[in-house]
């Protein structure tokens, strides 16, 4: 599970605050629609993909965009403003208690052999690895995906072949949000939330994509696996409640000795 | 003229809790306290614009030494405590900026490294069981000056005050200095420095060790103001970004502006948690922290007292 959600982070490479944030709004969108309109998470992940899609691209046209210039700190502060925003509206809108959203389409483990299947936890896993996939395949095989990352390599470039980099930029925003809303979605009927649950999903996914190495499918992918095989060992040889030393331990490391993650390029 | 100004603003400080009433002044100790460590991480955050998101680990230290030291044989005195508090804190902070600054991590990876050194100490101490574990610690109530604990919220008030005036005061003076000047130089242009001749490792040094001491005699005050400490609390992310709101929307790398951020957030805070904690309602004053600190960003990315200066200074001409 933590792989495949992983996965999704690790693509983006948008480093925001709010990222965490954003994925518990998209929970809490499957929450609302199962609850009220009795729609299956596993059916409405879409939907609420498309929700965070708008509300990506409405966050980066309306404020990242007014200080793209601006020195970097000044956008991790408006991240964390927009952070703050959209925990504490969670909390005002749905209160602190935990939620949790049942799936009637996927119950029933999975028995092979004498193996256990949680089939939620597959089914979740099989779906992120699928949009994984079709992510790196967008991002490599069509236009729109090629100019994302022209983009991202070097604005000023795109902009000399006449590339709308406004555009684009605000289009990567708002497929990272989208992931990030079916993600939420997707893992909402195995993992409990409540509104704080996105600053440590924040915090998490940035050990992840550093560890990895900013902008690598392949690093994020190890970076992930690193990351909840060094928890679980941890949680195993000693107490569960110290598993996210490691995790943070090894993320001092790889920041001191590779910033650029175990296979991200070398930053200029 | 200045200096006379100060002086009427102390005095009339000085005089507010005679005609104060007990809630009223229990919102000034906070506006004093969080004025306090806005100036304490200004330092560090604001003069040299190196974005620590990690002070509430030193608050954490500050006030866990303290109290444990309070509570151990010995019996030190909290107001000995404190200094013992800072100077770990400072020794945390020194680790912290050493990894940072000879690594030379910038921007995003300097944030995530005092980020992830907060995790980590909230980790470690909820997982001791001498330091209380996940509960934390309590304080009993003796109401005893020497146990740094008063019957009387005015003596809070004073010293919270005193705190506000005494990092306000070292703020002061860095700024008059050669260190304040290549503070600031460093945060416009460090490369700049470095090829001019400023050592700028030792400066950032400094400031830091000056900076994680402050914020670290303030984690005392915490703990005998509340009576109790929990891992979660301070050492968590929250109280980091409790801790940077206020000087950032005030005007980070100016003098008032962690005073003034201050007094426009610690009542806002208050009033927005009174009126719609009433109704069950939690997370609304955070919510209007986060408008304000996006608007500031946007708009007033100096702060509010430049430009709140800039306006009279522009009415005067």
């Amino acid at each position: 599970m933590a792989v495949g959600l992983t996965l999704i982070f690790g693509v983006m490479r948008v480093v925001n605050f709010a990222h965490g944030d954003m994925m518990v709004w998209g929970m809490y969108l499957a929450f609302v629609l199962a609850t009220r309109g009795g729609v299956d998470p596993y059916v409405a992940f879409p939907l609420c993909a498309m929700a965070l899609f708008v509300l990506g691209v409405a966050v980066q046209r309306g404020l990242v965009d007014r200080i793209v210039d601006a020195p970097h700190e000044m956008q991790i502060l408006l991240m964390l403003g927009v952070a703050l925003v959209l925990e504490n509206t969670a909390l005002l809108a749905f209160g602190p208690e935990p939620a949790r959203v049942r799936s009637r389409l996927v119950t029933e483990p999975l028995w092979l052999g004498p193996l256990f299947i949680d089939t939620p936890r597959l089914v979740t896993f099989v779906v992120a690895i699928v949009l994984t996939l079709a992510l790196s395949m967008f991002l490599f095989r069509t236009e729109l995906g090629r100019l994302i990352r022209a983009a991202a390599d070097n604005p000023y470039g795109a902009r000399v072949i006449g590339a709308d980099v406004g555009r684009i930029y605000a289009a990567a925003f708002g497929i990272g949000a989208a992931c990030v809303g079916a993600a939420g979605a997707l893992v909402s009927p195995i993992l409990p939330f409540q509104p704080p649950t996105g600053l440590s999903l924040s915090v998490t996914s940035f050990n992840i994509v550093i560890i990895g190495g900013m902008g690598s499918l392949l690093g994020a992918f190890i970076g992930g696996l690193l990351v909840s095989v060094a928890e679980s060992l941890g949680a195993v040889f000693l107490r569960p409640s110290l598993k996210e030393l490691f995790s943070f331990s090894l993320l001092i490391v790889i920041l001191l000795f590779r910033p650029a993650g175990l296979f991200g390029k070398r930053a200029s | 003229m200045k200096v006379a100004a100060a002086g009427v603003a102390v005095a009339v400080l000085l005089a507010l809790p005679a005609v104060l009433n007990a809630y009223a002044l229990t919102v000034f100790v906070l506006i004093f306290f969080y004025a306090y460590l806005g100036q304490a991480w200004n330092i560090v955050g604001g003069y040299t614009g190196q974005l620590s998101v990690g002070h509430a680990a030193f608050v954490g230290v500050g006030g866990y030494t303290a109290a444990m030291l309070a509570a151990s044989d010995w019996a030190i005195t909290p107001w000995a405590g404190m200094f013992v508090g800072g100077a770990l804190a400072a020794v945390l902070g020194g680790i912290i900026g050493y990894l940072g600054f000879r690594f030379g991590l910038r921007g995003f990876y300097f944030v995530l490294l005092t980020v992830a050194f907060a995790e980590v100490c909230r980790i470690v101490v909820s997982n001791v069981d001498a330091l209380g574990g996940a509960l934390g610690l309590y304080i009993t109530f003796t109401g005893n000056p020497r146990q740094f604990q008063f019957q009387d919220q005015r003596a809070y008030y004073y010293v919270a005050l005193a705190l506000m005036l005494l990092a306000t005061g070292v703020a002061a003076l860095l700024e008059r200095r050669r260190f304040g000047i290549y503070l600031t130089a460093i945060r416009e242009d460090e490369a700049a420095c470095e090829a001019l001749g400023v050592p700028t490792f030792r400066y950032k040094m400094l400031a830091m060790l000056v900076s994680s001491f402050l914020t670290g005699l303030g984690g005392t005050f915490y703990a005998f103001y509340l009576f109790s400490l929990q891992p979660n609390t301070v050492f968590g992310i929250p109280l980091s970004v409790e801790i940077i709101i206020r000087p950032i929307i005030g005007g980070a790398g100016t003098l008032l502006g962690p005073i003034l951020g201050s007094l426009i957030l610690t009542p806002l805070g208050e009033v927005s948690r009174a009126y719609f904690g009433q109704s069950g309602l939690h997370g609304a004053h955070l919510v209007v922290y986060g408008v304000l600190l996006i608007a500031v960003v946007l708009f007033l990315p100096q702060g509010a007292y430049p430009a709140l200066r800039q306006l009279f200074t522009r009415k005067r001409a």
